[in-house]
């Protein structure tokens, strides 16, 4: 756990779970929108495979209900130096299955003495997505790079699926461009036509999905490292507004 | 090479004055007193032969294997007390099929030699129990090579180009030294283990044996399992025909 980058919190978030049980005046104090939608990462995650890594992209918005509880969320959560996972569904549920996930890698890659496989990172989520299926909304998924298969996507939505996948979308927003994937992923891109592709799918998905918005963060991994992108709203690809 | 531990060696929680367990001392000696194993990492796979002692005829044949699966790419051969190893064998499955279950893929033969080491290390510890008497041979066939793990009884864990365990452990080394295992190719080295054991197998003392032939490798993809009958034959043939050419040293090879 890196102190200079710590997991996104969301304090008001944690805090109003609690503060909603514990008084019935609560709710002549706090907006209805608290009260009623449990925080969502209403969402578009894309991930891609290329020849030596993966590109992941995710859009930037939390809401709550029809609050944007924060518009600059980083849906990106890194497990160890070379796998990440990318979240959808409940906040607080993904956080906690990230933050195990992590602690198990951690603990696996200290006792084998390297880095751990993606495929094992993907289990590990699916493992508690499946143990708790009736009571977690989560679709994540979980990709990156290992010495052993390189750049991997694992798709691992709400029952507790696991599946590899070339290329792979979650969340609300992915309703909106599967038809975009089917039109224009093609096998064996290079990494520039993947990290357009990616782009411009969280682009077009945030222009339909109310759900989703703000902006597109985006990571490259590969053997070298990841190298995060942030493109802010005003640099996103234009769309024709109609 | 007999030592006495008097009064040092009542249990394996008891150091000698001169830094020594004995308890785990005497576990190797039970592991020397067993039928010689040899296990050879060859260019593309490792190879198992092992001489299994028959004292009796009225045994069926193929009986109290030491050839053993752990999971379908890992190989244990065992050295020693059989029982003791029976239970080594159990709980070497049980680790892989957590490790299944937890990761989702096959568990890595160095990583198994480990939590077998653990687990054989934990009963060195204790007045009331005693350590394994057998030392546990695993290969197995992995993406970055062959691989050949061996655990004492005290523990340890090595990694090996190529072992001999058991009764003539040292005269079937020597016979290993003259080999040269990065070249040779698993087939051909098949042929050779099954031809130390029947070199280092003494005649006077243990009459019948049975030879246990095992290998993975490129040849079988990876998957453990003992060597199709042609192949068994053929090496045992080999190993015939070496020794009746008494001390000649030039096999064709």
């Amino acid at each position: 756990m890196d102190v200079l980058n710590p997991m996104t919190y969301d304090a008001e978030e944690d805090q109003l779970r609690d503060r909603t049980k514990y008084s019935q005046m609560d709710k002549h104090l706090i907006p209805v929108e608290f009260q009623q939608q449990p925080v969502s990462t209403g969402t578009t995650i894309v991930a891609v495979e290329y020849d030596g890594g993966v590109i992941i992209g995710a859009d930037t918005r939390t809401s709550s209900g029809t609050f944007v509880m924060n518009r600059f969320t980083d849906k990106l959560t890194q497990l160890t130096d070379r796998i990440f996972c990318l979240r959808s569904g409940s906040a607080a549920d993904t956080q906690a299955i990230a933050q195990v996930v992590t602690y198990q890698l951690d603990f696996l890659s200290a006792e084998m003495n390297e880095p751990p496989l993606v495929r094992i990172a993907a289990n590990c989520v699916r493992r508690m997505i499946y143990q708790y299926r009736d009571d977690f909304l989560a679709g994540m998924i979980v990709a990156g790079w290992d010495k052993k298969l390189g750049g991997q996507v694992y798709s691992c939505p709400l029952g507790g699926l696991l599946v590899r996948q070339p290329v792979t979308l979650g969340g609300s927003g992915s309703t909106y461009i599967w038809g975009y994937l089917d039109n224009n992923y093609r096998p064996n891109m290079t990494q520039q036509e993947c990290y357009d592709f990616v782009l411009k799918g969280i682009t077009l998905a945030i222009t339909r999905d109310g759900s989703s918005g703000g902006c597109a963060r985006i990571a490259i991994i590969n053997k070298d490292g990841v190298e995060r992108i942030d493109v802010l709203g005003n640099d996103l690809p234009k769309v024709f507004d109609l | 090479m007999s030592s006495i531990g008097s009064g040092y060696d009542l249990s394996a929680s008891q150091f000698s004055p001169d830094g020594r367990v004995f308890q785990v001392e005497y576990a190797n000696k039970a592991v020397e007193a067993s039928g010689t194993i040899v296990a050879l990492r060859c260019k593309d796979g490792v190879a198992f032969a092992v001489e299994k002692i028959v004292t009796s005829r009225l045994y069926e044949s193929g009986s109290n294997k030491r050839i053993h699966n752990v999971d379908q790419h890992i190989g244990m051969a065992v050295a020693g007390l059989l029982a003791d190893a029976r239970q080594l064998l159990t709980v070497a499955r049980d680790e892989a099929k957590q490790y299944k279950y937890d990761y989702g893929v096959s568990i890595p033969v160095k990583y198994l030699a480990d939590r077998l080491a653990m687990y054989m290390h934990a009963y060195t510890l204790y007045g009331f129990v005693r350590p394994f008497g057998c030392f546990i041979l695993l290969a197995a066939y992995e993406s970055d090579g062959p691989q050949l793990y061996g655990v004492e009884p005290s523990g340890v864990t090595y990694n090996y180009f190529g072992i001999a365990v058991g009764k003539a452990q040292q005269t079937a080394k020597t016979e290993i030294e003259k080999l040269k295992l990065s070249e040779l190719k698993l087939e051909d080295g098949i042929k050779e283990a099954a031809k130390i054991i029947y070199q280092v197998h003494d005649e006077v003392k243990d009459r019948m044996f049975e030879l246990e032939l095992s290998w993975v490798g490129k040849v079988n993809d990876g998957k453990h399992e003992r060597v199709p009958t042609n192949v068994f034959e053929d090496a045992e043939k080999f190993a015939k025909a070496s020794l009746e050419e008494a001390d000649d040293d030039d096999d064709e090879m």
